[in-house]
Formats: C-alpha cells, sequence, structure tokens
C-alpha cells in the first residue's frame, strides 16, 4: 500500500489520529533540532563552534533541517487550505470586476489561488479571452509568485511575524500598482492578437469541485513532495553559499558596500536580483546569511522580490503572449516597484 | 474514445500522458491519445490549469496529475459504448 492509498483507506477518526501523530513528531523534530547539532557537532566530534568551520558546517546542516521542517509544514497546510480554492473560481470573481477593486481583488487572489507558473500562459488566455482587464490580469500573475507558501515558510521561520507580514504588505503593494500602472498604459496592443481571438468553447471544468476531505489530504502530502524534490537543488546551494557567508565572509564586508549608507544599494539588490534564477528556497537562506552580516531588510526584501517576482523563464514563456515590448514594460514596472518598497523600508526601519 | 492530453510540455503533462497510456493498455479500450501543446488551443478547452485532460472533446480533468489508477478509474464509465474489450 502506497502512502496515498493508506490515506484514501483511512477512515475520518484514524486520519485525525495520524494527522495528530504527525503534527506532534514534526514539533518534536523542530525543537530538538538545535540541540541535537549542538550536541553532535559540539560535544561528539568536538569542532569548535564560534570558529569559521564549526559554524558554517552547524549553520549548513541545522538550517537544511530547520527548512525543510518548515517547508514540508507549510506546503501541506497551505495546499490543503488552497484545495477550496481554484483559477477558475478566480476567474469567474474577477470577470466585470473594473481596473482599481479589480487589482486589489487579484493581489489577494493572487496569494490564495492554488497556481504554479508553468500556467501562466493558458491563466493568462484564458483571464484576457474572458474580458478581465489586462492590468487586473497582471496583478494576479505578478503576486501569485511573489507571495507564495515557500517565501511565507521560511521568511516566517528564519525572521519571525514581523519581516513576514512587511513582505506580504509590500508583495501586494508591488502586485496592485504595477497591474494598475500597466493597466493604464494601454498595453492591449502588444498582445499577440491571438490571444483576444481565442474562443473559448468546452465545458469549465472546476478541478477542486467534489474533493473529500482524504483527497485534499493527499494532494497535501503529493505537494509536500513534488515541490521539495522541485527545489532541494536551490535550497542545498542556497544553504551551502549561506554557510560560506555565514562563516567565513568578513564581518563587516557586506555591511561596508551594500549597507545602509549606501544609497544605490537596493538598485543594485534589484539590478542583481532580477536575472537570477532562483525561487524563494534558493534564496533566504542567502538572505539570512546577508542580515547576520549587517545588511537592511528593505534592501534584502527587495533583493527577494527581484529574484522571485521576475524570472527569465517565466518570462520566456510570457512571451507567447505579450510582445518584447510590453515584457519589456512589465519588467521595468514590477523592478522600479519593487526598488521603491526597498527603500521605503530601509527609510522607516 | 479520443483522448487528448493538454500541456505544452511540462514534466507534468508528460507524467499525465504516461498515466493516460497505462490505464487505457490497463482498461484494454481503444483510444486515440493526442498531445495538444498549442496554448490557443488549450485555453480553448478553458483549461487555466495545466495538465488537462480532454475526452471525446469534454474536459474531464485540469490542474493536477492522478495516478494510473486515477485516470483508468475516470476513464472507464466514458469508455462504456465506444470500448472494445479484447
Amino acid at each position: 500500500m502506497t502512502v496515498a492509498e493508506r490515506i484514501q483507506a483511512a477512515t475520518p477518526t484514524r486520519r485525525r489520529v495520524g494527522l495528530g501523530v504527525a503534527a506532534a513528531t514534526w514539533f518534536v523534530l523542530y525543537e530538538v533540532n538545535r540541540p541535537f547539532w549542538d550536541w553532535l557537532l559540539g560535544d561528539v566530534v568536538g569542532v569548535d563552534l564560534a570558529g569559521r568551520l564549526g559554524s558554517g558546517v552547524h549553520f549548513f546542516l541545522y538550517d537544511s533541517v530547520k527548512i525543510t521542517l518548515l517547508l514540508g509544514g507549510i506546503i501541506f497546510v497551505v495546499t490543503v487550505l488552497r484545495s477550496f480554492m481554484s483559477v477558475e473560481r478566480t476567474r469567474a470573481l474577477l470577470g466585470g470586476k473594473r481596473e482599481g477593486l479589480g487589482n486589489v481583488m487579484a493581489a489577494g487572489l493572487g496569494v490564495v489561488t492554488p497556481f504554479c507558473s508553468c500556467s501562466a500562459v493558458p491563466a493568462f488566455i484564458g483571464f484576457v479571452a474572458a474580458g478581465v482587464p489586462l492590468g487586473v490580469t497582471m496583478s494576479f500573475l505578478i503576486a501569485s509568485p511573489l507571495i507564495n507558501e515557500v517565501a511565507i515558510a521560511l521568511l516566517f521561520g528564519l525572521f519571525g511575524l514581523g519581516p513576514t507580514l512587511m513582505y506580504v504588505g509590500a508583495g501586494l503593494t508591488v502586485a496592485i500598482v504595477s497591474g494598475l500602472v500597466l493597466g493604464r498604459l494601454r498595453l492591449e496592443r502588444w498582445v499577440e492578437p491571438f490571444v483576444f481571438e481565442t474562443r473559448l468553447g468546452g465545458q469549465v471544468v472546476d478541478s477542486t469541485a467534489g474533493l473529500t476531505w482524504g483527497d485534499r489530504i493527499q494532494m497535501g502530502v503529493e505537494e509536500v513532495g513534488t515541490i521539495l524534490r522541485k527545489i532541494w537543488p536551490y535550497l542545498v546551494v542556497g544553504i551551502g553559499v549561506g554557510a560560506v557567508i555565514h562563516g567565513w565572509a568578513p564581518e563587516d564586508f557586506f555591511a561596508t558596500y551594500a549597507g545602509a549608507d549606501n544609497p544605490f544599494a537596493v538598485l543594485i539588490a534589484v539590478a542583481v536580483g532580477v536575472p537570477l534564477y532562483s525561487n524563494a528556497a534558493g534564496i533566504l537562506p542567502l538572505v539570512e546569511a546577508l542580515y547576520d552580516k549587517g545588511l537592511p531588510m528593505g534592501t534584502l526584501l527587495a533583493f527577494m522580490m527581484a529574484v522571485v517576482a521576475l524570472s527569465l523563464p517565466e518570462l520566456i514563456l510570457l512571451r507567447r503572449v505579450l510582445k518584447p515590448r510590453l515584457i519589456v514594460t512589465f519588467v521595468g514596472v514590477v523592478a522600479a516597484g519593487i526598488v521603491m518598497v526597498g527603500y521605503l523600508f530601509n527609510a522607516v526601519l | 474514445m479520443k483522448i487528448k492530453v493538454l500541456g505544452p510540455g511540462c514534466a507534468n503533462c508528460v507524467n499525465l500522458e504516461r498515466a493516460t497510456r497505462e490505464a487505457v493498455a490497463s482498461l484494454g479500450i481503444e483510444a486515440e491519445i493526442e498531445k495538444v501543446t498549442d496554448y490557443a488551443a488549450i485555453a480553448g478547452y478553458g483549461v487555466m490549469r495545466t495538465p488537462g485532460l480532454v475526452v471525446d472533446d469534454q474536459v474531464v480533468l485540469s490542474g493536477r496529475v492522478p495516478t494510473a489508477a486515477g485516470v483508468r478509474e475516470i476513464l472507464a464509465p466514458l469508455a462504456g459504448g465506444g470500448a472494445t474489450r479484447p
């Protein structure tokens, strides 16, 4: 019997017990993670945890376990919650909405709708062909990758509630404002004409219709596996680079060049972040290490947003439906929004 | 029956195609399986999350990849009339 079949076969009571045991195991593992590595590396192996090698290795092992646990837990919960929402329902909610309120709703729905950037193109066509305004569609497409469960899980685990809320607020703002600006620019002529000519036929299938709790839980378990399989290389590289910075980079190196005193720091961070292709999992261990080295939060959040929101592979996909001119404008508007958010946070905090 | 697998060629679409072929083989039905990779055509079916599965021009699944057993459950009742069991 596979895990999925066992869940299918489970009775409601057994399912509840299973979930309870899983949650308890999760909390215990999360709590013993630091003492365990302190003990293993410090007492058993006997390395100096304050030294470069010791602190680097400790950071790598401790962070790998912690991040994997956080991701597993939060992806599961978010997937189960999101199984109540669907792109089809989102489109129905956005249809006929004007710009303004539409952008706000689109950004919010972008956060809660289960969506992967691999579906960006069919969703774009589906939205626009159904009459959702271009700018509103853009708000959805910006918010969706920017505020994702992986980013939220890691931000919360590594920095706590405050920076997480800041990031979510900033992400929503960037998505709403960028969508409004793109809508105002009247860019419809830079959309490939076939998008408007697409006739929506066929019965729209709501992919979440008729799901049982068993199905939702199974989807959650599968999603954890799928995402972890997909992002672990990024995670290992990210934590590795983070560990190197943690253990070896001179204490004031980054603070000198990208610290609060450098007025161009946010601009540079965004310029570096846009072409970088990674995801929240790869970038956050790095952000954590840089934060420890004294970089301001606004600069770091702007860097992270630039990496997560704008990625070359997604832009290449979007080229199928958007002409180069619109893609360039899209990148420019979103990047400008992120830069502003970065400066704002650096000024306020 | 005519089965179409909708998807631009991502990993999920390949997985769905494999699951579908397995399901068809194990049900022993005669089906023509076609891949649809054109975005306009995919969107034309009303599918916004790939991959999608279309049977005789009806969308039966979108946005997730079931197991071969899952596809079999979907196909079995639809195969009714046109099925030819060996």
